[in-house]
């Protein structure tokens, strides 16, 4: 008959080995975050003219500030 | 949805570098790395043109078919980001991107070069808008804000345009009809030729 050191010495090494799983190495999930239109949800720092969470209002907001800021044959009045 | 996109006229671009001013100070972008520049074509010679590039948000991103662990992705907007989570730092979408977009930190995790960082079109990254986290990693978002991109809002003479592609294209193309020049440098007529030039403009056709 063996000694009962092996068998407890033989467990505790099968215990202590099975820890030793490998790490996933499958690349993370990749968040994408949320639509812009859902808004930061700080109003000090918010443009007015749209309402967070409505995708219409914010893409109208983007169109008018685009025209408004960046063609000066609409700010000219088309001159 | 609208699609962002950005477009330079290189009529108007004084090359001032206010564009890069206001990305640096917006996002407190670190030394050594330009989200956006201005490159002058013909520098020195009468007739020179300059235009301010940074990423032009694909939309069929070699950066994104060349990552290794697969850390971009494009927003409802149409914009191109990553996430720095992912991020290795490797370099591919560097030698992939034909604008030079994709800037590396000097110092970082992987040592003497860190995450890949480049222009977010103002529009932060995965975490939640306007978060500490997304602040420090990518910058402001102020698409969440209901803002434009910071350089386009900044160019003076509105040489740099940002926004919905269809409402830039707009603007665009009612200037070059009316000083009836202004798309040689950086336009259709360079890219697929001009009927003029010997080489047949390709028949519209639309899809």
């Amino acid at each position: 008959m063996r000694h009962p050191l092996f068998t407890v010495v033989g467990l505790a090494l099968l215990v202590g080995l099975a820890a030793c799983t490998e790490k996933p190495q499958a690349a993370g999930s990749r968040s994408v975050g949320s639509p812009a239109y859902m808004g930061t949800g700080v109003s000090a720092f918010t443009a007015g003219g749209w309402k967070a969470g409505d995708a219409t209002s914010w893409e109208e907001e983007m169109r008018v500030r685009t025209q408004a800021g960046q063609n000066e044959y609409v700010r000219s009045g088309g001159r | 949805m609208a699609r962002m996109k950005f477009i330079c006229d290189a009529e108007r671009c004084i090359e001032c570098n206010g564009c890069v001013t206001a990305c640096k100070a917006e996002h407190a972008v670190p030394w050594g790395v330009n989200r956006r520049r201005v490159v002058t074509l013909n520098d020195g010679v009468p007739g020179e043109r300059s235009i301010s590039v940074a990423c032009m948000h694909c939309s069929d991103a070699p950066c994104m078919a060349v990552c290794p662990v697969d850390c971009f992705y494009r927003t409802a907007e149409g914009v191109v980001l990553h996430d720095k989570d992912i991020c290795i730092g490797c370099g591919y979408c560097s030698y992939a991107c034909p604008f030079g977009a994709p800037q590396f930190p000097s110092s970082g995790t992987f040592g003497m070069r860190g995450k890949m960082d480049k222009c977010t079109f103002c529009a932060g990254g995965p975490e939640a808008h306007g978060s500490a986290a997304e602040n420090e990693k990518y910058g402001r978002n102020r698409l969440a804000e209901g803002k434009l991109p910071a350089c386009a809002e900044m160019c003076a003479t509105k040489a740099l345009l940002g926004g919905d592609g269809d409402v830039v294209a707009d603007i665009f193309r009612t200037r070059v009809t009316r000083r009836n020049k202004g798309s040689e440098v950086w336009g259709w007529g360079t890219a697929y030729g001009k009927p003029s030039s010997g080489s047949p403009a390709p028949k519209a056709t639309k899809s």
